[in-house]
């Protein structure tokens, strides 16, 4: 399968790229690592008139840390994410889900960045970094950039914040050291997309969940955070008992899909499951 | 069409490519490295995996011009001077194919997956390879002939997984006898 004939080019800073998006509107098409673009364009499901490869802009690449957040590079590599010490030290979560995404080959050109405005909602990255309350820097035409909060960020099925003319440099997480990980993905078969999937991370003081954060994948249109059992996981203690009460209405107010991998129902019944599973292994239960 | 300059088994290339292009079309329809093979042409099987830059893609799931200034090890670059890559070797001496159709891939994913841990579990193995298809099902000889490359390379005390002979000396010898 060949994509339709597009024409090309290779950025090489952040304000070039946002020039090429300004002058050519939505003809264009922004290819970060390529992974679902690609297929995408093979498939003619898409046919952009310029792609706009954002490959050769260092300054998207790598992962730092700047007081209490990590900063994330749109255009670093899943590879780069799990290789990072700071990472699986600071927001351990987001390497937990990364080992899960596809399989090697893809983590080596998948970004975090292409990831996350792709926003798949089977996509393993969204819950993670919604349930680690990640911000998203955003550069606009004019050379300006916002930052969207967590919450904000996911709008809909393959829409995010990030608009016209815009792209997204930067993932801001901020830090949780310490707290313990776990991200629970349901396949059928190696190397897919998650049924469900649930994102968690924990503090424990002495076998009491003390804080939790959940996010849950492809339950609905968008990563979805569950702040009411995030509460009433608090002062639990990490048993098998205690957290399958506490997540039990995780499903509550979720709107999952139906297809062949199972209806909805199904869907809400898994993550229940699924929670009680992530949120035991990230307190080490 | 784009220009791109690509070192490809340590011969630097410089081409004109539409940019539609996959990098598994331009390696076998222009550079005719045709043992680099197409399997299910969907991201899904493996069968087309090389090295860009040391690290295993799937080169139908990266366009050509995304490899320009890069440097590509294809299955046709492992051998060096007549011999078998020590992972090539295991694989004919564990009989790790049937159809051999996803060989290629599997001996280029089987390179990678040795470079970053030289001593994998059965476990690893198989987690290392699950982006490669056999369907055949010849998974268990594939899985033996992992474990005898990585034994080899202990025996050695060279890793075995060294699999971009390309990037090494003989690149830089063969920069600037562009095809």
């Amino acid at each position: 399968m060949i994509p339709a004939s597009f024409d090309y080019l290779a950025p090489t800073t952040v304000a070039e790229a946002l020039a090429a998006l300004a002058e050519h509107g939505d003809e264009a098409k922004v290819l970060a690592g390529g992974q679902s673009l690609l297929p995408i364009l093979r498939m003619r499901l898409n046919a952009p008139g310029i792609v706009i490869d954002l490959g050769k802009i260092a300054e998207l690449q790598g992962i730092s840390e700047d007081g209490d957040e990590l900063v994330i590079g749109a255009m670093t590599t899943y590879a780069a994410v799990l290789a990072s010490g700071a990472v699986s030290t600071h927001a351990a979560l987001l390497s937990k889900a990364i080992a899960t995404v596809a399989d090697p080959q893809i983590r080596h050109r998948g970004t975090i960045g292409g990831a996350l405005v792709h926003a798949d909602p089977a996509g393993d990255v969204g819950a993670p970094a919604l349930a680690l309350g990640a911000r998203y820097v955003i550069a606009g035409a004019d050379g300006a950039t916002r930052t969207v909060e967590a919450d904000d960020f996911f709008e809909d099925l393959f829409t995010t914040a990030v608009g016209e003319g815009e792209l997204l440099t930067q993932i801001r997480v901020p830090k949780h050291t310490g707290w313990g990980a776990h991200y629970e993905k349901f396949v059928r078969v190696s190397h897919q997309w998650s049924i469900v999937g649930i994102a968690a991370t924990v503090r424990s003081e002495g076998g009491t969940i003390a804080e939790a954060r959940v996010g849950l994948t492809n339950m609905g249109s968008t990563p979805l955070r569950a702040k009411a059992v995030e509460q009433a996981l608090v002062g639990q203690p990490a048993t098998d008992e205690a957290v399958r009460s506490a997540v039990a209405s995780v499903a509550e107010g979720t709107n999952p899909p139906s297809d062949l991998n199972g209806d909805a129902v199904y869907r809400k019944h898994l993550a229940s499951v699924l929670t009680r599973r992530a949120v035991l292994a990230a307190a080490g239960a | 069409m784009t220009r791109i300059t690509v070192t490809v088994d340590g011969t630097k290339y410089s081409d004109e490519v539409e940019p539609r292009k996959l990098l598994v079309s331009y390696l076998r329809e222009d550079l005719g490295k045709t043992g680099t093979v197409i399997g299910c042409d969907t991201s899904n099987c493996g069968a087309c995996t090389v090295h860009l830059d040391g690290t295993s893609v799937k080169s139908c799931n990266v366009l050509a011009v995304q490899a320009d200034g890069h440097e590509v090890t294809t299955i046709e670059g492992l051998a060096q001077n007549g011999e078998l890559h020590p992972v090539q070797t295991a694989f004919h001496e564990c009989h790790a194919l049937q159809c051999g159709y996803c060989t290629p891939g599997m001996i280029m994913q089987t390179c990678d997956l040795l470079k970053n841990n030289p001593d994998p579990s059965e476990q690893e193995i198989r987690e290392g390879l699950e982006g490669n298809l056999c369907r055949c099902t010849g998974y268990h000889n594939i899985v033996k002939a992992v474990q005898q490359a990585a034994r080899q390379g202990h025996e050695s005390g060279t890793a075995a997984a060294d699999g971009s002979p390309a990037e090494t000396a003989d690149a830089e010898q063969s920069v600037g006898a562009t095809a």
